[in-house]
């Protein structure tokens, strides 16, 4: 009943947005959608239903926690969407509110799916559902943000697909027929063809982790965050890339249940160092804000990979950082659109004393810099410390080394650039009334703050149950 | 039976050649409908049992979207945007020719080295969705303009389609029509996406799209 309803009712609500006639009224749909989503979605997390055996539509922990964090996250961006699209109201937001509700229901889908090509399908459909969001502002630079994105993004799901086919191609050794139901494929366990399974974990990889926005497949990344609007980079950020994420955790899965956990690992560690390498290179070089957070970005999916790669403890520690990285990037996107309104600018060279132009949006800025870099007492320090004992507790010192060395890179740029627009000389040009920040405004970031901070310092037994059922899915174990 | 299925996995890779080697974008649409028609009738004649009624729903859909829809949408594009019609390729037609031929060439190794399950498929079925996918994004990375590129996206996506005719049999046919709306949606998005670009810069070369890099 539960899992029907995540999925029909943001979708009834994206096609009604797109018959509403009256434009002012409209954004009132995001709010009232993600509310419905998120009470359906608590009493899932209350009460988990068993996962139905081969069932088009089960859940089971780890697309709980996906459901999860993409119900918060879409549930703050849509509140904070009605006083975004009120100030935009010389554009149509007709498309924007229905896209965003749309990709709200396929996420779900993927989420409450465990047959892999349906997981494909409404991927694609969270893919296509996103562009119309990048172009929301109209402009050159929009326009090829959005372009990158749909011919790199296109290329990347459809080497998803050829990597799905390929486990289909896996399981044909056996009696039934092939196989794309994940609970078949763990059945089939060791009989899965490995050289299939092999090339289908390496092009799930790459598909889905172009969409992640693993570097070296990251180049679309920071052109769509840096032009979408605040709301819509929070929703990429948090949703789009967690729906790419189950996808290769799903893939993780097969390959564990088919004993190559082994290759996939070091595949794994390999690319979320070359992530975080990249993320610190760049970041230390950004002169744009909302580009930065693209790169943040990039960081934290190489941190994901890692803690996949690294296992153990590290897996607990991957998820635990999922959250934190959902509830971060909210806070941080949607602060970063108010200061950009504000200054009608979001390059490092023009953006100074938000501090005092913004102050609520630009506390909380620079509270989320700290925040995402993983400083005490936020929940990022939780899981990225967890990461790095995991690490070192699995042998891997080298490991462990490079990634704390990169991270304080890392937060030397992430740091430069908060301080630096939230201090200095505010322009003299005073603020207009639809350039401020209001109560709607602040809010949503707030609260993301608030969750960030509680999860540093307790983070309630119940969770911990969940994050630690979805470790054990993925074979990893609870600290 | 098997010999048509065989007539029909050569035109698809014929076709493509004629893709790299053709400089006149309407007659890239044309080839690529003709391709989309190939592969909508190739089930029937790969898997010999198969005239099923879902068989025969998935073959009119797959002729509509790619034989029929998705080519006139990207005519209309070309008229509605007045596109020189030129495909000015970054890499010329002889060149792009030769890489044609490594493409197969590669395709065809790569194709033997795979376990392949038994089953009554063409052997000629591996490598020439291998090399069409290949050949789609070289098509995708080689050609300026935006229209060209999406050519170049989907005859890669029509590779992936024949790699899936594998596993034809198995999947749902809900699965199949899933996939095909998305296809026509991506399609769809694209085709605005460019008259966007042709009505902002009065172009749709995407050498224009150059404001955002580090």
């Amino acid at each position: 009943m539960e899992l029907l309803g995540i999925i029909l009712v943001p979708l009834a609500a994206s096609l009604a947005a797109l018959a509403w006639p009256d434009a002012k009224s409209r954004p009132l749909l995001l709010p009232a959608a993600a509310g419905v989503h998120t009470l359906l979605t608590l009493r899932l997390v209350a009460a988990p239903p068993a996962a139905a055996y081969g069932a088009w539509l089960s859940l089971d922990a780890l697309g709980l926690l996906l459901l999860a964090v993409s119900s918060l996250v879409s549930l703050g961006c849509n509140i904070y969407g009605v006083a975004y699209l009120r100030g935009h109201s010389e554009r149509d937001n007709r498309f924007f509110v229905a896209c965003t509700l749309f990709m709200l229901s396929a996420s779900s889908v993927v989420a409450v799916t465990r047959h892999l090509g349906l997981m494909w399908v409404a991927m694609e459909a969270t893919t296509l559902a996103a562009a119309p969001l990048i172009h929301f502002q109209h402009s050159d630079r929009s326009l090829e943000a959005t372009w990158k994105y749909l011919i790199m993004g296109g290329i990347g799901i459809g080497l998803a697909l050829l990597g799905t086919y390929f486990l289909a191609l896996a399981g044909a050794g056996n009696p039934e027929g092939y196989a794309l139901h994940l609970d078949d494929l763990l059945a089939l366990g060791p009989r899965l063809s490995v050289p299939w399974v092999k090339g289908a974990f390496v092009f799930i990889l790459v598909g889905y982790g172009l969409k992640m926005g693993l570097s070296p497949l990251h180049s679309w990344k920071p052109d769509a965050y840096g032009e979408a609007p605040g709301m819509a980079g929070a929703a990429l950020s948090a949703i789009l890339t967690g729906c790419s994420f189950l996808g290769l955790l799903r893939a993780y899965q097969v390959c564990l249940a088919a004993g190559q956990v082994e290759f996939v690992r070091d595949l794994l560690v390999f690319m979320g160092l070359l992530s975080l390498l990249t993320a610190a290179l760049f970041m230390l070089s950004q002169k744009d804000f909302k580009r930065l957070l693209a790169y943040s970005s990039v960081e934290h999916m190489g941190l994901l990979v890692l803690g996949l790669g690294i296992g153990g403890t590290g897996i607990f520690a991957a998820l635990l950082h999922f959250v934190n990285n959902g509830l971060g990037k909210g806070l941080l996107f949607l602060t970063a659109g108010n200061i950009h309104r504000a200054y009608g600018d979001k390059t490092l060279n023009h953006v100074h004393g938000a501090l005092r132009r913004v102050p609520v949006s630009a506390t909380l800025f620079l509270v989320g810099a700290f925040a995402i870099t993983g400083s005490p007492p936020f929940g990022l320090f939780i899981s990225e410390f967890l990461l790095l004992t995991s690490a070192a507790g699995a042998g891997r010192w080298a490991v462990a080394l490079s990634v704390a060395g990169l991270l304080g890179v890392i937060f030397i740029g992430m740091a430069g650039a908060a301080l630096s627009v939230a201090q200095g000389e505010p322009p003299a040009k005073p603020l207009c009334q639809e350039q401020g920040e209001s109560l709607l405004t602040t809010m949503v970031p707030a609260a993301f703050a608030v969750a960030l901070l509680a999860l540093g310092l307790y983070i309630p037994p119940w969770l911990m149950d969940r994050l630690g059922a979805a470790a054990a899915l993925l074979g990893g174990t609870r600290p | 039976m098997d010999q048509i299925s065989q007539l029909l996995l050569v035109a698809t890779v014929f076709l493509g050649f004629a893709l790299l080697g053709s400089s006149s974008m309407s007659g890239c649409v044309n080839l690529l409908a003709l391709q989309g028609y190939c592969l909508s009738v190739l089930p029937f004649f790969l898997h010999h049992e198969e005239h099923s009624a879902r068989a025969v729903l998935l073959a009119a859909g797959m002729a509509f979207l790619k034989g029929w829809l998705v080519p006139r949408i990207l005519l209309h594009a070309i008229r509605e945007v007045r596109i020189a019609r030129e495909v000015e390729p970054l890499v010329g037609y002889v060149p792009s020719l030769l890489i044609g031929v490594v493409i197969v060439g590669l395709s065809v190794v790569l194709g033997q080295r795979l376990p392949l399950p038994p089953g009554n498929h063409s052997g000629l079925l591996v490598p020439i969705s291998l090399a069409t996918m290949m050949m789609g994004l070289f098509l995708t990375v080689s050609r300026l303009k935006a229209l060209t590129q999406v050519i170049g996206y989907l005859v890669f996506e029509n590779g992936i389609y024949l790699f899936g005719l594998l596993v034809f049999r198995e999947t749902p046919w809900l699965l199949e029509m899933g996939i095909l709306l998305d296809v026509f949606a991506a399609v769809f998005i694209l085709g605005i996406v460019i008259q966007h670009i042709s009505r902002q810069f009065d172009s749709i070369h995407t050498d224009k799209l150059t404001q955002l890099k580090e």
